[in-house]
């Protein structure tokens, strides 16, 4: 393209930064990559196939739910809740299009097969037109750690033998308590978060793992019903 | 079998994997003509806590009560409660179940 217009804040001090940002964030995310590549591998899953996943699905707390509920339900219900937990990334993607503006349709799909919570995070911090630029490098960033983290935590894991010792069968449900923190420290985020897990218990006397965790889901409905309080 | 091996476990990931593509390949290729509908979008921000709750219960109890399990889980939110970051979340929920176990007190 002849006349790109060169954003304002795209100085290299404003690069320097994003790089800076891209690979704190990256570094975060590799700490979840580990704990992720350990938990499938001490759940049974081959590390390759782990490593895998982080490439073509990239969305790790979906990933986590993945392996968490395939192992004690199947591989489809499991699928089904990464599904629902990754539907959030259509409001991500859609607000960050504006900004993206009109581009080859590779670098379409790559701007979105790079969209993740972090990446999106990073993009939008900046002017709009230096999104694109701050989404690939974030992107990247994040891909490339969480990816390597997975292979670590994955290959790493499965030569530790009995995991109960180590207390990894925690890894589950801690992993997923740290990714509720964000959500607890919004308004009405710690009601959901407590109706959620009270409609999971109360499944789980009558139906198995997979099915408890999707109607736990059901603790949205009343928040969809007063749409005036916040997230 | 394992049902985290196997084809399976291949079709699960895939099914995953195309769902999450195109969930992020939405704006990108329509490029501002999409909007979901509010209520929609409000369900979709909200469902992760929901369902990630639903995950803490049932990973907690999905083999019954646990002593030591329901110890390290407690002592995780404990550490969220505190702040602490994502790793050390994690680390102090595994190293209370093995340090409840190796002392054979749960």
């Amino acid at each position: 393209m002849p006349s790109v217009p060169v954003p304002a804040d795209d100085a290299p001090s404003a690069d320097r930064r994003l790089v800076l940002d891209a690979v704190v964030v990256g570094a975060a995310v590799a700490a979840f990559g580990v704990a992720f590549g350990v938990a499938a591998a001490s759940a049974g899953m081959p590390p390759w196939l782990a490593v895998l996943s982080s490439v073509v699905v990239f969305a790790g707390a979906s990933q986590f739910a993945f392996v968490a509920v395939a192992a004690t339900a199947d591989p489809i219900t499991g699928a089904v809740s990464g599904i629902l937990l990754n539907l959030r990334i259509i409001g991500f993607s859609l607000a960050l299009a504006p900004r993206l503006g009109a581009t080859t349709l590779p670098g379409r799909l790559l701007d979105g097969y790079l969209i993740t919570d972090e990446s999106a995070a990073i993009a939008f911090e900046g002017p709009p037109a230096a999104t694109r630029h701050r989404l690939r490098v974030a992107g990247a960033s994040v891909g490339i750690f969480w990816v390597a983290a997975t292979a670590l935590g994955a290959y790493g894991g499965d030569l530790l033998g009995d995991v109960r010792a180590y207390g990894l069968d925690v890894a589950f449900p801690a992993a997923f308590v740290a990714l509720l923190a964000p959500a607890l420290r919004r308004p009405g985020g710690l009601r959901l978060a407590l109706t959620g897990g009270i409609i999971a218990l109360l499944a789980l006397q009558v139906v198995p793992t997979g099915p408890a965790v999707l109607l736990a889901g059901l603790a949205v409905l009343p928040a969809l019903r007063t749409p005036e309080e916040s997230a | 079998m394992n049902p985290l091996t196997g084809p399976g476990a291949w079709a699960g990931i895939a099914l995953l994997a195309l769902a999450t593509l195109a969930f992020k390949l939405v704006g990108p290729l329509a490029a501002g003509r999409v909007t979901l509908p509010p209520r929609l979008a409000r369900a979709a921000q909200l469902l992760p806590t929901a369902l990630i709750a639903g995950l803490v219960a049932t990973q907690t109890f999905d083999a019954g009560v646990d002593d030591a399990k329901v110890a390290g889980v407690l002592a995780a939110v404990v550490a969220v409660a505190l702040r602490a970051p994502f790793a050390l979340v994690v680390l102090v929920g595994a190293v209370t179940a093995a340090g409840l176990r190796a002392a054979g007190v749960a």
